[in-house]
């Protein structure tokens, strides 16, 4: 996983054309069917090939409220075959979509970093488009604990 | 390798006392030497020195060690999850003896007597100076795994001032964390920079820009090879402890950092790697066989002491025990960037056996001067044996949870499940020092709410599955959180959120309502802005009324899925 430094923290950003981040309504949780609609609008109805993509999460959130992500997809960027977007999806959430990542062959590397909020425990879902059509997707689980009784 | 044979070692040295039963301390004094507790027949040019979760104890004292440490998923069964006979069976250790009292709860009270108190800063350091005397300091490298700086009245008290003034006599060559962080951000750097050793931690990054906070590793030349020491700090201590104490610090477990910092120290020339950690036993079996290159973790947190060590692939990993009970030692030979032969004893500092270091006595005796006349101050009497291991219960935190109870007027008691704290035998006095033993910590506040039934439920609930996640990375080490007044079933195999069944208000013997509100008393909250008096306050003057106490075994946990 890279170290993401301030600096290419900052270059991350400045590479990207476009962010959207999404907060949550606070209204009725989704369910999964409404993570699994948001992936096939972004996928077409394609399925992903699982690998490409490194995600940083911890298993474990410090701070459900403002938890660090950074995304990366291991793949060309070149003029005519470049990662195009990144999905963020959070299962859990009452508003499932975290945030879609826009990419130009500009951008250099096919990487973001951003704070997410994450309601409860839940999958973090990871999926990547190419300018040529490829989708590639990961996950991984970050549990939002309660308690307080280690040690 | 020889390790097996150097437990039996010390069996046979007792093996001769197991006639009669409870043989006599004398005895014990005159069979058990010093020159047997250490010998070891050296290997290769490299020794490793561990100690970890020494939690403030400067003394010898008593520890019993769990009678319960359920291990799930593909744990389950396999060491450090083992206990009492079963323990003895698979690492081959005769009952009674030295090595049983130390490492099982197996009549505890009885080989107490015999054998006596155990550890004390003092006898650790005549164990490394012996072994730096017989090896040259050019060959030993003595590596504090954390969990140090914290456990008892003077290291409270003090800050860890105690802990770090005696520690520097042990000279450690590195050191990593976890409660050290609860003294609070300022007060742990101030005293990590007091250090003439390095504190190391791959695992933690400012939260401001995410850059490492601390050194990764640290190069040594040892017996004329590069070793690589890297540390791990414990990855959730702002989770199970006070985030707010450390507001500028991510942790985590951070594989990916950890591949690369030993991906980088290979380049540099490091023909041995040592991960010095504070991850939790079965966090570490499982990094173990995630990340290559790592020749031994020598591993804490969860307070394991195996007397052999267990292999994961090429990776040696080392469970050293907990409250200065244990020093251990790694002999290795490494050839060509590769351990060709160890050879490992985890040493028993029973304290009648081996002497106390003069340097290190006259240190440990000027930082208890301060708080001698409190340690000492005895407040009742204990009828039965006081422990706290275990992880569901333990009889200093029934008798925590019975002061609670009845000193904030609460239907509900809850102690946080942590592992250290030391054992009271029956008929001892209880001192002010015994019960900071069991509660010394910079956030002792006892709080008083209501809470539902169904709020009570998911607390246990989140608590179970730190312990019994299945995939170890998820789980945080401690056990279970401790209930006074309330009785549940747990099945360890369900995922959470079904774990916890039967939860029943034991004064009444009624099911708890999720729905109905329930006072509470607990302490250790790691919500910032907690008010309520100090726990040792609450439990010294529930002890001093009821002036001896009478703890029963707790059945009111029902465990399945054994």
């Amino acid at each position: 996983m890279q170290n993401l430094s301030r600096r290419q923290a900052l270059t991350v950003g400045a590479g990207l054309v476009t962010i959207s981040v999404i907060g949550w309504s606070g209204q009725a949780f989704a369910a999964a069917k409404e993570a699994a609609d948001e992936i096939t609008k972004f996928t077409g109805g394609k399925a992903p090939d699982k690998g490409k993509i490194t995600i940083e999460l911890p298993e474990i959130a410090e701070n459900g409220n403002t938890v660090p992500l950074s995304v990366s997809v291991d793949a060309p960027m070149t003029a005519d075959n470049y990662v195009s977007d990144i999905m963020v999806i959070a299962d859990g959430n009452p508003r499932p979509e975290v945030a879609t990542f826009h990419f130009t062959p500009m951008s250099g590397k096919a990487e973001a970093a951003t704070r997410i909020r994450l309601a409860t425990t839940q999958n973090i879902i990871v999926v990547a488009k190419t300018s040529g059509g490829q989708l590639f997707t990961d996950q991984k689980l970050v549990k939002v604990t309660i308690g307080g009784c280690g040690g | 390798m020889l390790n097996r044979r150097d437990v039996l070692q010390i069996g046979a040295a007792t093996a001769a006392l197991l006639g009669s039963s409870p043989f006599t301390r004398a005895l014990a004094q005159q069979r058990l030497t010093q020159a047997e507790l250490l010998k070891f027949e050296a290997v290769g040019t490299v020794t490793l020195l561990h100690v970890a979760d020494i939690h403030g104890q400067l003394v010898p004292i008593y520890f019993r060690e769990p009678s319960i440490n359920l291990g799930v998923g593909e744990a389950r069964g396999q060491p450090p999850h083992l206990t009492g006979t079963d323990f003895l069976k698979r690492f081959g250790i005769p009952e009674k003896s030295a090595d049983a009292y130390a490492l099982t709860f197996e009549e505890f009270e009885a080989l107490a007597k015999s054998y006596g108190k155990i550890g004390g800063l003092d006898r650790a350091a005549t164990v490394a100076k012996t072994v730096r005397a017989e090896r040259g300091d050019d060959k030993v490298l003595l590596l504090d795994g954390g969990d140090t700086w914290q456990g008892s009245l003077g290291a409270n008290a003090s800050r860890g001032q105690d802990m770090a003034d005696c520690m520097k006599w042990l000279k450690p060559d590195a050191m990593t964390g976890h409660w050290e962080f609860t003294l609070g951000q300022a007060r742990v750097t101030e005293l990590i920079d007091s250090l003439d050793f390095p504190f190391l931690a791959l695992n933690i990054r400012d939260t401001e820009w995410n850059e490492p906070a601390f050194d990764a590793y640290k190069m040594f030349e040892k017996g004329g090879i590069k070793i690589a020491v890297l540390g791990q700090a414990f990855p959730y201590t702002p989770v199970a402890n006070p985030r707010w104490m450390m507001p500028k610090w991510s942790f985590g477990i951070r594989e990916d950092d950890a591949r690369a910092q030993v991906e980088k120290v290979r380049k540099a020339g490091a023909q041995l790697v040592v991960l010095l950690s504070h991850n939790g036993f079965d966090v570490d079996r499982k990094l173990a066989s995630r990340v290559g290159g790592i020749d031994v973790i020598l591993t804490s947190h969860t307070h394991d002491a195996l007397p052999e060590v267990v292999k994961v692939g090429k990776t040696l990993l080392v469970a050293s025990g907990s409250h200065g009970k244990f020093i251990s030692r790694l002999d290795l030979d490494v050839r060509g960037g590769e351990v060709r032969d160890f050879r490992y004893k985890l040493i028993p500092l029973l304290a009648d056996a081996i002497a106390a270091d003069p340097e290190m006595a006259a240190a440990i005796a000027k930082a208890r001067a301060p708080y001698a006349t409190q340690l000492s101050r005895v407040v009742g009497q204990t009828d039965s044996l006081l422990y706290r291991r275990g992880n569901f219960s333990g009889t200093f935190d029934d008798l925590i949870c019975a002061a609670l109870l009845k000193e904030r007027d609460a239907e509900i008691a809850l102690s946080p499940g942590f592992r250290w704290g030391t054992s009271v035998l029956p008929g001892q006095a209880i001192t002010i020092e015994d019960i900071h033993n069991a509660t010394a910590i910079t956030y002792p506040q006892v709080y008083r709410i209501a809470m539902s039934g169904e709020r009570l439920k998911d607390v246990l609930e989140d608590v179970a599955d730190n312990l019994f996640n299945p995939d170890p990375y998820y789980q945080q080490g401690g056990d279970m959180v401790r209930c006074g007044g309330l009785g549940y079933s747990i099945d360890i195999n369900k995922p959470i959120g079904s774990r916890i069944a039967a939860m029943t208000h034991l004064k009444t013997g009624a099911p708890i309502d999720p729905k109905k509100e329930y006072v509470v008393a607990g302490w250790a909250s790691v919500n910032e802005g907690t008010e309520g008096p100090p726990v040792w306050e609450l439990v010294e003057r529930y002890i001093a009324r009821e002036k001896t106490v009478h703890v029963q075994p707790n059945s009111a946990v029902k465990i399945s899925g054994l």
